[in-house]
């Protein structure tokens, strides 16, 4: 039983590995060897050597090869497509995808119509489409079973056992660098926005100016920097939550496929999972569209409040 | 949570597909849209203007036809005043006509009877200067007694 639990612990902490390319403890730049699983062609690993090479001792000189592979693909899949579509596009015949693509196009155009009030602004429009777009492709990799991409990373053999890529996390989102990289780039636009609207004098008044006038000056900076901040920090951690709690829920899921084949009470077990991982798939498209709606929707509202003054 | 070079990675991937869906993708389908909307809206401003046009056509048409008809009305009118009078017209010259060949008739027949007359009463003076020699058994001298013939054809 200890064995089981053991197991269960390495499978989970395997699925929330990413796969690193990092500088180890030696200095030199290469995959993380360190690995959870103990298979045989693992066990070369485990040999304590005179270095680390664990991704935990890294730091930030390390990067995550895995989520940088899916968002690249997902962005790249996403400007191919509509690139084409809008390359190809008619206005008097339009094609069923191109209807498609621009029901999409409309509804995020009314989203930052009804939303951002500077009708000029050139950069929001096309920054919602991304966005909604390329946040929801990365999302959508959460449907994919769990081991399923890495099962073809590795060469369509287990990766918790041997073979050459032994991590490989599917979904960006619940990589906590994916939404904040986003986020940090909204944020550095919310302060563009704010100093260009505003001047710097007027950004920093309204931090510090209000609500109670110069005299409170402490205490209207205790109210406001915190709250000016924390929104821009919510927003890319409730990508990630919500998605890496999802992705979560899937791997605990996955747990019940691990004896499908050892015996009758495996195979119960792993139908019993089966199902579990339709209902909670079915669930979590909901999540999957509205997290990239409400990041999507977040954006166009903080740029407008960074243009709006109060 | 380990940050590490994926979150400057992700923010320069977000920058370069947030560039290329502003440069190639966003433009083009607003234009796209514009372009249909600016379509459908001329479209139904010109199938507007061609109800409006018709409307105009079917008023224009009633004036056309009602001055066509009163033109029509007038023609005829016009047509059998002067047959009217045409006839009018005929009918004084044929009882004009009438009239001038009844004078000359009623000359030729009063000159006829004249003529007649004048025939038979030469022709009776003849007769009674021939009875008269009879009775008198002797010649009358037609010239001696021309004027006595004159009076007795002339008392006839």
């Amino acid at each position: 039983m200890a064995e089981n639990t053991l197991t269960q612990d390495k499978f989970i902490d395997h699925h929330l590995q990413n796969l690193t390319f990092g500088q180890c403890s030696d200095g030199k730049w290469r995959f993380a060897d360190k690995h959870v699983n103990i298979g045989k062609d693992h066990s070369a690993h485990e040999v304590q050597k005179d270095y680390t090479c664990n991704p935990k001792d890294m730091g930030f000189n390390a990067i995550h090869v895995d989520t940088m592979a899916m968002s690249l693909l997902l962005g790249t899949l996403f400007c191919f497509f509509f690139w084409r579509v809008a390359k190809n596009a008619s206005t008097d015949k339009p094609s069923k995808v191109q209807n498609a693509v621009e029901y999409l196009f409309d509804f995020v155009k009314g989203v930052v119509n009804d939303n951002f009030q500077d009708k000029n602004n050139k950069l929001v429009g096309p920054l919602s489409l991304t966005i909604v777009c390329w946040v929801f492709l990365m999302n959508l990799m959460d449907l994919l079973p769990v081991d399923l991409v890495p099962w073809i990373a590795n060469g369509f053999q287990s990766s918790v056992v041997y073979g050459p890529v032994h991590y490989f996390k599917v979904l960006p989102i619940a990589d906590v660098n994916a939404p904040m990289g986003m986020a940090l780039g909204i944020v550095v636009l919310i302060h563009y926005y704010s100093i260009k609207k505003k001047g710097l004098g007027g950004f920093l008044g309204e931090l510090t100016l209000q609500p109670l006038g110069k005299w409170a000056m402490p205490f209207n900076m205790l109210i406001e920097i915190p709250g000016f901040y924390a929104k821009q920090i919510a927003l890319g951690l409730r990508l990630y939550g919500n998605l890496f709690a999802g992705e979560m829920i899937f791997i605990l899921i996955a747990l019940f496929y691990g004896a499908f084949f050892d015996s009758l009470y495996g195979a119960v077990l792993g139908v019993f999972g089966v199902l579990l991982h339709l209902a909670w798939a079915i669930f979590h498209v909901l999540i999957i569209a509205l997290q990239a709606y409400v990041f999507m929707i977040l954006t166009v509202v903080f740029l407008n409040q960074a243009h709006e003054t109060h | 949570m380990n940050f590490n070079y994926t979150l400057i990675g992700q923010l320069i991937a977000f920058i370069l597909f947030v560039w290329f869906c502003m440069r190639f993708i966003w433009p083009q389908l607003l234009e796209i849209l514009e372009t249909r909307e600016k379509e459908i809206s001329d479209g139904l401003e010109a199938a507007s203007r061609g109800k409006r046009e018709l409307e105009e056509a079917g008023v224009k048409k009633e004036e056309i036809l009602d001055g066509a008809k009163k033109e029509a009305a007038d023609l005829v009118n016009q047509a059998s005043q002067r047959a009217n009078q045409l006839v009018e017209e005929a009918k004084t010259s044929a009882q004009e006509e009438a009239e001038r060949i009844k004078v000359a008739a009623q000359k030729d027949v009063d000159q006829a009877a004249k003529k007649a007359r004048e025939e038979l009463r030469s022709e009776l003076a003849v007769l009674a200067v021939a009875g008269a020699e009879k009775i008198l058994g002797s010649e009358v001298d037609q010239e001696k007694n021309a004027d006595l013939i004159d009076q007795i054809s002339k008392e006839m």
